[in-house]
């Protein structure tokens, strides 16, 4: 059976590494944090300003002045030191954030990946997911492997606007987890009850090992 | 020469001018200067190119400068919180630059640090490096990305002096320091202008030789996406 939402954030959260400083994007990947194994030391950044990252706060906690990168209310924690955006992304830039968890719209087998618009639609703005995808040591994106319409987004070359080029380290869809590795993309692990022959049907990209 | 001024209108008194360049600080709604985006959409100035990460709300933030159409080109990482800047954008009458958010901060320190471009790994092989000059260092690709300086930059923070020095409070910090740095001309608004000596000198963010005009106004601090977990 393919992973459903929660599976998948569950099993990003495999991809956590104790002591890790982490930037979560939004969406699936913000579930993410509910799975961080209980003797972590996981430091989370926004990237709006802020290192170290608490949960939603309580009606009586509410701060105008304290959000996240996808502009919700959050918390301080004790850990937490907050910032000024250039500070921000020199710390994405300068690989100094361990891990990228992200969404995605398509990822090649190069590890190219597309996120940020849509030609012909409404163009909103990449936000930081280019300096995220170019700065943060390691990249895994979090996404359904096929699209509403059924399509692979896992393809040989993407066909949207890059966000940025060569990359993405590992995927995570609700078929399992792959890796871009020299050739194409490497099963690293189905979900429970899918077969290889599904996920060859439904994958444009060249699969290799 | 004093730089208190008792409000925004007369902060910016012989300072706006048609089709200026103006850097706001701010993350979405959070640490906005409220009272100088009021204050410019009054003084009615036209044509502006306006560098800041969002544009706003329809009726909140710099939202406020679309209404009346006075915005000509924004400079920003991501708009989408906007349907009239969408309006606009789609009917030809309002230019975007988009910058990766990372590069819009950098640039603004980079312009405000005499720093005229910069290399940086974000963007290369995308549409956002497409005519600009790639260079390798140690086999790695980069793309030149040029430092950004205002003609007037409005910032935000909490707390201020005569002085110029400036603090912010949390996530209202963001771009609000690049911003100072980036202005010919800098203007803050501050929830509370204290006695020069009683900001702590030790944490000060912004110091004052960057800010040109301070004044006290008051902020409704709109929130974009009140999110709560259960008490």
């Amino acid at each position: 059976m393919p992973w459903d939402r929660s599976k998948m954030a569950a099993r990003a959260a495999l991809e956590l590494e104790d002591g890790f400083y982490v930037n979560l994007g939004i969406g699936i990947p913000t579930l993410v944090s509910n799975y961080v194994p209980a003797d972590y030391d996981i430091t989370l950044q926004s990237e709006n300003g802020m290192l170290g990252m608490g949960p939603f706060p309580t009606e009586d906690e509410i701060d105008p002045d304290l959000i996240n990168a996808g502009k919700q209310t959050v918390t301080e924690l004790d850990r937490t030191s907050y910032f000024s955006s250039s500070q921000s992304f020199a710390m994405v830039r300068g690989g100094h954030i361990n891990l990228s968890i992200l969404g995605a719209m398509e990822v090649s087998e190069t590890g190219d990946l597309a996120n940020w618009m849509i030609p012909g639609r409404l163009v909103k703005g990449m936000g930081g997911a280019m300096d995220l995808v170019a700065g943060v040591q390691r990249i895994v994106v979090l996404m359904d492997h096929a699209n509403k319409a059924g399509e692979s987004k896992l393809l040989k070359k993407c066909t949207l606007p890059l966000t940025g080029q060569a990359v993405v380290d590992r995927i995570i869809t609700n078929l399992g987890v792959f890796d871009v590795v020299e050739g194409g993309i490497k099963v690293v692990e189905l979900a429970p009850e899918v077969a290889m022959d599904e996920v060859r049907q439904k994958t444009e990209a060249t699969l290799v090992g | 020469m004093g730089k208190v001024y008792q409000d925004a209108a007369s902060a910016l008194d012989g300072i706006l001018f048609d089709g200026m360049s103006i850097a706001a600080g701010g993350f979405g709604l959070c640490g906005i200067p409220e009272n100088l985006i009021q204050a410019i959409k009054d003084a009615g100035t036209k044509r502006l190119t306006v560098a800041s990460n969002n544009a706003g709300v329809d009726d909140f933030g710099l939202g406020l400068l679309l209404q009346d159409k006075q915005v000509k080109k924004m400079i920003s990482s991501y708009v989408g919180e906007n349907d009239l800047f969408m309006q606009q954008y789609l009917a030809g009458q309002l230019e975007i630059e988009f910058n990766p958010q990372g590069t819009l901060a950098e640039r603004l320190r980079a312009g405000g640090a005499g720093i005229p471009g910069f290399y940086t790994a974000t963007g290369v092989g995308t549409e956002i490096a497409e005519g600009k000059e790639l260079k390798e260092f140690d086999g790695k690709t980069y793309v030149l990305e040029r430092g950004l300086k205002m003609d007037l930059a409005i910032i935000k923070a909490w707390k201020g002096d005569a002085q110029g020095n400036l603090t912010y409070r949390r996530t209202a910090m963001n771009f609000n320091p690049e911003c100072a740095t980036a202005g010919k001309v800098t203007i803050a608004e501050v929830e509370e202008i204290v006695p020069v000596g009683s900001l702590d000198k030790m944490a000060i963010h912004t110091p004052g030789v960057y800010v040109q005009r301070i004044f006290q106004g008051a902020h409704e601090k709109r929130i974009e996406q009140r999110t709560t977990r259960a008490a």
